[in-house]
């Protein structure tokens, strides 16, 4: 067969660049969304990111009820590059979320929500009835909060319990967020996928410390925290890779995004979207429209009119 | 290696003032704290206690740098309660600063609010004409009148109080002041930061008559470099857009001055 003629159709005639993807049954105009965490509570501020450039956002991981989270220091600068944070996933509470988000129309809106059975996740589900949401994100992998996050990743009946309960509870499509924990990541992907789930984002935030040496005492008040982050970026990737060769699902790479070629990897490791948080802190709100002109400039140079065309290319040898 | 600014550095408190009974200075040494702009602020660490956002406090003395505190909760009665020889953690400096602007200036102050205010007199003019207002509860609560004063000896100027009981100087909020004095003359720029009512009102007054103010806004704080969110008003983040901002831009935020968010990022009103 002729290479030239049929593996690049747009050499052949102009076809538009557009930086529209999908994942799964998700539909979104940009591939670079919003991390879980990161500058969610307000719709004003997320109306903000939208008109910056984020494909979507994900909310803060919302609980049953508000959590003040853990007293500062809740973050911490790493000499490096990369965040550690222990915000303790402190939020509104579902009920008071859904009311700010529902006069929203515009933004392609992801609700993360966090719990330790089924019934939380179904509950909180049910607030959201009256909302615009483009997809749940169930958080299975918080690193520094008990009894949610990876406590529940790690454990395959729950993740099972609550992925079903959660699909029986709407239409809208659902992802699993995993993270490094005890269990192997790949295993809790695998029970997701199993239990009905429409797409995946991996990773979170890896478990990590930092000790100040004159005080001689750990830094954060809860002491552990979730490192993300440039320094995360090879090991995200990683995952991503690795899940992509073993599963046929949706994928949504997440962890130290912070330039276009780093989302072009994730696009060649098999995600089809990519979400970033640290980033943020480090050049602002600018970076979602520099990112999606740096990927668009990609590619245009190597012929690509659709981000489906660059998905899992890594792969092919 | 040059420094992180998000990376912790430890300093030695070498010296502590009693400005009022319940506010007090914390002195160190720090090159980079010592120059930062009027209206930045500083993440405070108190080892084993809490971190803070603080303004960046001046000193008279070069590579040196403060932090006022009020003691409050849990939080800056810590910060209160370091003695002199105890060492906290420092990160930044974060955020914006005020726009100087020359000729006659308003500079209000609230509480702690006088800090950045401080910092705002070690850079105006000797030709610029500056008023500052001091707003208090009671007599007890004032302090930095003498500092500036002494900050100002070569400016054509006026240090004025106010207390809300008239136990000193004028009775009556310090608001009640800037009606005042920006009824009678036309300010080239003002500046306020202290409890957010109380800046509200400063801001419509000047505002009101085309005169250009800036705030300076205070917000929970968790992170200080706009990754956490909880410093949100409205569409601006306090922590990483601010803190300062100008009336035109405020005029047209819906929370500020009406409402604020607690702990858990939940919208409560003033
Ligand atoms: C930019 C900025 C500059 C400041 N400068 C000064 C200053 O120079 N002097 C001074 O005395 N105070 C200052 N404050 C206020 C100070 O940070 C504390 O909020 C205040 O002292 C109340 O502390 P607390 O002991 O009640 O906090 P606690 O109730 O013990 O809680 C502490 C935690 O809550 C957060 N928090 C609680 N209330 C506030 C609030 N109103 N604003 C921000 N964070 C809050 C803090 O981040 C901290 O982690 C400043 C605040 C900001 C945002
Ligand atoms: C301050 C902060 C808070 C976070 N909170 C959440 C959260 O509530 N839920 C969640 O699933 N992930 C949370 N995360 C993890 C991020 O969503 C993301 O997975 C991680 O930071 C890696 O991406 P990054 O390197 O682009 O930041 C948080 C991260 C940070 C830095
Ligand atoms: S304090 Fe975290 S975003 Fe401003």
């Amino acid at each position: 067969m002729n290479q030239l003629l049929y593996s690049k159709p747009s050499s052949l005639f102009k076809v538009e660049t557009s930086l529209a993807t999908s994942i799964g049954q998700i539909q979104l105009d940009r591939p670079v969304m919003l991390a879980s965490g990161i500058l969610g509570i307000s719709l004003d501020v997320f109306n903000r990111l939208y008109r910056s450039g984020a494909g979507a956002v994900v909310t803060k991981s919302l609980s049953t009820e508000p959590w003040e989270g853990y007293p500062n220091p809740t973050i911490f600068g790493v000499k490096g590059g990369g965040w550690i944070n222990a915000v303790g996933l402190s939020n509104p509470g579902a009920p008071n979320f859904a009311k700010m988000i529902e006069p929203n129309q515009d933004v392609p809106i992801v609700v993360s929500l966090v719990g330790s059975i089924p019934e939380d996740f179904e509950f909180m589900i049910k607030q959201f009835e009256n909302c615009k949401v483009t997809a749940y994100e169930l958080n299975l992998s918080c690193p520094h909060v008990a009894k949610v996050g990876l406590e529940v990743g790690d454990d395959p009946e729950l993740v099972r319990k609550i992925v079903t309960t959660s699909k029986n509870s709407t239409d809208v499509p659902i992802i699993a967020k995993v993270g490094l924990g005890t269990t192997h990541y790949l295993n809790t992907v695998g029970t997701a996928i199993d239990s009905g789930i429409d797409a995946i984002t991996a990773i979170n935030t890896v478990r990590a410390m930092a000790i100040d040496v004159e005080t001689q005492r750990p830094i954060l008040s809860n002491k552990f925290g979730g490192l993300s982050g440039t320094p995360i970026k090879p090991i995200a990737l990683r995952c991503v890779y690795e899940i992509s060769s073993k599963y046929d699902i949706p994928i949504i790479g997440c962890g130290g995004v912070s330039t276009w070629e780093d989302a072009v990897e994730f696009f060649l490791a098999g995600a089809s979207a990519i979400q970033l948080g640290s980033a943020v802190g480090d050049n602002w709100i600018n970076v979602f429209g520099e990112i999606n002109n740096g990927i668009l400039e990609y590619m245009k140079r190597k012929n690509y009119s659709s981000i489906k065309e660059m998905v899992g290319l890594a792969k092919k040898s | 290696m040059q420094r992180n600014h998000n990376h912790t550095t430890i300093v030695t408190i070498e010296k502590v003032i009693d400005e009022t009974p319940t506010v007090r200075t914390l002195v160190f040494s720090d090159d980079v704290m010592s120059n930062v702009l009027p209206g930045q602020f500083a993440m405070v660490w108190i080892p084993g206690v809490n971190e803070l956002p603080m303004s960046v406090m001046i000193t008279r003395e070069p590579g040196k740098a403060a932090f006022t505190v009020r003691k409050h909760g849990p939080a800056s009665t810590g910060l209160f309660n370091i003695k002199e020889g105890q060492q906290i953690g420092i990160r930044g400096p974060y955020g914006n600063s005020f726009d100087l602007k020359e000729g006659k200036l308003l500079l209000v102050g609230g509480g702690t609010g006088l800090v950045p205010m401080m910092r705002l007199l070690s850079f105006v003019k000797p030709t610029d004409d500056v008023t500052v207002l001091i707003g208090a509860k009671s007599k007890d609560e004032v302090f930095f009148e003498e500092f500036a004063n002494s900050m100002l000896e070569n400016n054509s100027h006026k240090v004025l109080v106010s207390t809300d009981d008239g136990s000193y100087g004028e009775k009556g909020f310090v608001t009640d002041l800037v009606e005042k004095l920006v009824n009678e003359s036309h300010f080239d720029g003002v500046y306020v930061c202290g409890p957010e009512i109380m800046m509200y009102k400063t801001v419509q007054s000047a505002h009101s008559r085309n005169m250009f103010v800036q705030a300076s806004l205070e917000r929970m704080m968790k992170c200080g470099v706009g990754i956490c969110g909880s410093c949100c008003v409205g569409e601006d983040l306090v922590c990483r857009d601010g803190t300062v901002f100008d009336g035109e831009h405020l005029s047209s935020n819906k929370e500020f001055g009406h409402f604020y968010r607690n702990k858990a990022g939940i919208l409560e009103k003033y």
